[in-house]
């Protein structure tokens, strides 16, 4: 729904199984179902759109590698290479013999930078900032009405598509 | 989705349409405040007030001003940030944690107990901060360059550890509570109709529309965010412990401190959100919400939590005695008979006997002794910190620095403060933010 140039038909329902039934049976009648809007994730909505699953969990892998291994070069660096200290009887002789003590501070880098990574990953990819003006096709659609966009190549299909939409269960159709 | 388990009581109750809980969530943010509001909001702000006179009364006079001395260098300030800390957990635990076991009683409480996790951090940052006497070098503990000959910070020390562990619990928890609540900002934005909800609301919810593909990664952050959370949320107290336990003063060099503190964080963590909820559910009337089955299955953490602090007590006794080392036998005999006695039973009788009153399903159900109880463990979970503190500090190993420590106006104005804090901020919360989870 983000490229402008495309035409899209919105049906409204008000009911999740009507609308992941629905799908499949207009899709067979040749119509291009591309979206749904809800306003709660329903289950089993990406296999019935036929969506890919989502790599946003490789990428806070990746993340939370690079912070891992920062800590490990951080705490290295400082403590061991740079200015080694002799604190407390507890010398800083080499990285290994200091490991066990600079866990804490590995794993929360780790996990700092694996949840900032995924959190603005995600707010990147899904183009959610501060003000970004959301596209509010129908305004209770984060309420409990369900939005179906159908895409349409030229007007003249707007009339059937709107009658198939109403046959399926749609309350409500907009252009 | 239209299914309901015979074998369960409803999460909700009244039978609600997807509208009606609309209605209901979205109703105090719409809605003036009563009276009871102002009322809780005056207090709360008069209370904050005393914490920024004595705030600024410890930084331009200097830490003098509080009870400390040079055996106890650590009392009421690490004690509170102990506390505020450990209630900080339940948070994240019911929305890490549960959500992983696929807990679903979790959804009607989540939101205002992470809510209630960022408040109490907020809490216990400003006792780390304010402790330093020096505020405008709290940057220090971070690994800068700097200009004191090329020094960096210690990180085999586990009060580094701490700066650490609980900024990233900070932030995480924000990420989590944050990325939760913009859906259901959207639904605030939509429905907004005056000029200046919808535009403040647009912003907040970053343009949201609920698209598939929104939903999918939606979840998918949920989870792995979950994921991430609770190894976190076990290692933010276990360091928190180990400030204590790494060093060898009687009384804390312990290698049970990590799984006690953090049972002990999460029995005083789920005591806070009852007192809270409690409170919550009858002034915006979401008891169809928060129903008597939430604050039952709340009250059995808070049961298994308590008894895991109990037997942490017992053992710890004993192995004091069984190590046969005279100073830390002399630990505990004090801590019991010493002269804060007192501190120790009210401990003991808050956090180990009234919890175990919850064995009664009638007591687990009942409202009004819920709240009582959870008073008791808030209490008892201050007194805990309290005496692992200075009972350990004011009598250790050379008896001619033995001493006692009492707090004076100013501490005690910081502490209750930090309260009035933590509720003016909370009952911001429930005015602006929706405190259920929608979506």
């Amino acid at each position: 729904m983000s490229a402008h140039n495309k035409k899209f038909v919105y049906g409204i329902f008000n009911d999740d199984q009507v609308v992941l039934n629905a799908i499949p049976a207009l899709r067979s009648k040749g119509l291009k179902v591309k979206d749904v809007i809800s306003p709660f994730p329903i289950h089993g909505l990406d296999d019935v759109l036929g969506l890919e699953r989502t790599r946003i969990s490789i990428a806070c892998f990746l993340f939370g590698m690079t912070g891992c291994g920062l800590a490990l070069l951080m705490t290295g660096y400082m403590n061991i290479f740079d200015w080694p200290m002799d604190i407390g009887g507890k010398p800083s002789f080499a990285f290994y013999k200091n490991l066990p003590a600079f866990i804490p501070v590995t794993f929360e880098s780790t996990v700092l930078l694996a949840a900032h990574g995924m959190v603005i990953t995600f707010l990147l990819r899904s183009k959610l900032l501060p003000g970004v003006e959301p596209n509010v096709i129908h305004p209770r659609m984060s309420d409990d009405q369900f939005v179906m966009a159908v895409q349409i190549n030229d007007d003249s299909e707007i009339a059937n598509v709107e009658s198939q939409l109403r046959a399926a269960g749609a309350i409500e159709t907009k252009k | 989705m239209h299914k309901e388990s015979e074998l369960r009581p409803p999460l909700i109750l009244g039978d609600k349409t997807w509208h009606d809980i609309t209605e209901d969530v979205c109703r105090p943010v719409e809605s003036k405040a009563n009276k009871w509001w102002w009322l809780a909001f005056s207090v709360s702000l008069a209370a904050f007030l005393w914490w920024v006179i004595a705030v600024s009364y410890t930084v331009g006079t200097g830490l003098g001003v509080w009870g400390l001395n040079k055996t106890v260098g650590w009392a009421w300030d690490i004690t509170n940030f102990v506390w505020w800390v450990g209630i900080g957990h339940a948070g994240t635990l019911i929305s890490a944690i549960l959500l992983l076991f696929r807990q679903k009683w979790r959804l009607s409480i989540n939101r205002s107990a992470e809510a209630m996790t960022i408040f109490a951090v907020i809490c216990a940052a400003s006792f780390i901060v304010s402790h330093m006497g020096r505020p405008w070098v709290a940057y220090w503990p971070l690994p800068l360059p700097n200009q004191f000959g090329s020094l960096w910070v210690n990180f085999n020390s586990p009060l580094l550890w701490d700066v650490f562990a609980i900024s990233t619990y900070f932030t995480v928890s924000l990420l989590f509570w944050y990325s939760g609540l913009i859906p259901d900002f959207a639904v605030i934005r939509d429905r907004a109709n005056t000029k200046w909800r919808k535009r403040i609301y647009t912003i907040l919810s970053f343009g949201w529309v609920g698209t598939a593909k929104n939903w999918q990664r939606f979840e998918e952050v949920s989870l792995v965010l979950a994921g991430l959370s609770t190894p976190l949320v076990l290692s933010v107290h276990s360091v928190v412990s180990m400030d204590f336990a790494t060093s060898i003063v009687p009384g804390w060099h312990t290698t049970i401190f990590p799984p006690y503190f953090v049972a002990g964080a999460i029995f005083s963590g789920f005591a806070m959100v009852q007192t809270l909820l409690i409170i919550v559910r009858k002034v915006l009337t979401l008891e169809d919400y928060i129903t008597i089955y939430h604050i039952d299955m709340m009250n059995r953490v808070i049961l298994i939590t308590g008894s895991i602090v109990g037997v942490a007590y017992i053992t710890e006794f004993f192995i004091a005695w069984y190590s046969g080392v005279e100073y830390e036998q002399y630990a505990f005999i004090n801590r019991a008979t010493g002269p804060y006695w007192w501190a120790y039973w009210s401990m003991m009788t808050c956090n180990v006997i009234t919890p175990q009153l919850f064995w009664s399903k009638k007591l687990r159900e009942s409202v009004f002794a819920t709240f009582i109880i959870s008073i008791f463990v808030n209490v008892g979970m201050w007194f805990e910190r309290f005496v692992i503190i200075v009972t350990s500090l004011h009598r250790d190993y050379l008896p001619s620095s033995w001493t006692m420590y009492s707090p004076t106006w100013v501490e005690a104005g910081i502490f209750i403060g930090s309260i009035g804090l933590f509720f003016t901020c909370f009952l911001i919360f429930v005015r602006v933010f929706p405190v259920i989870a929608m979506s």
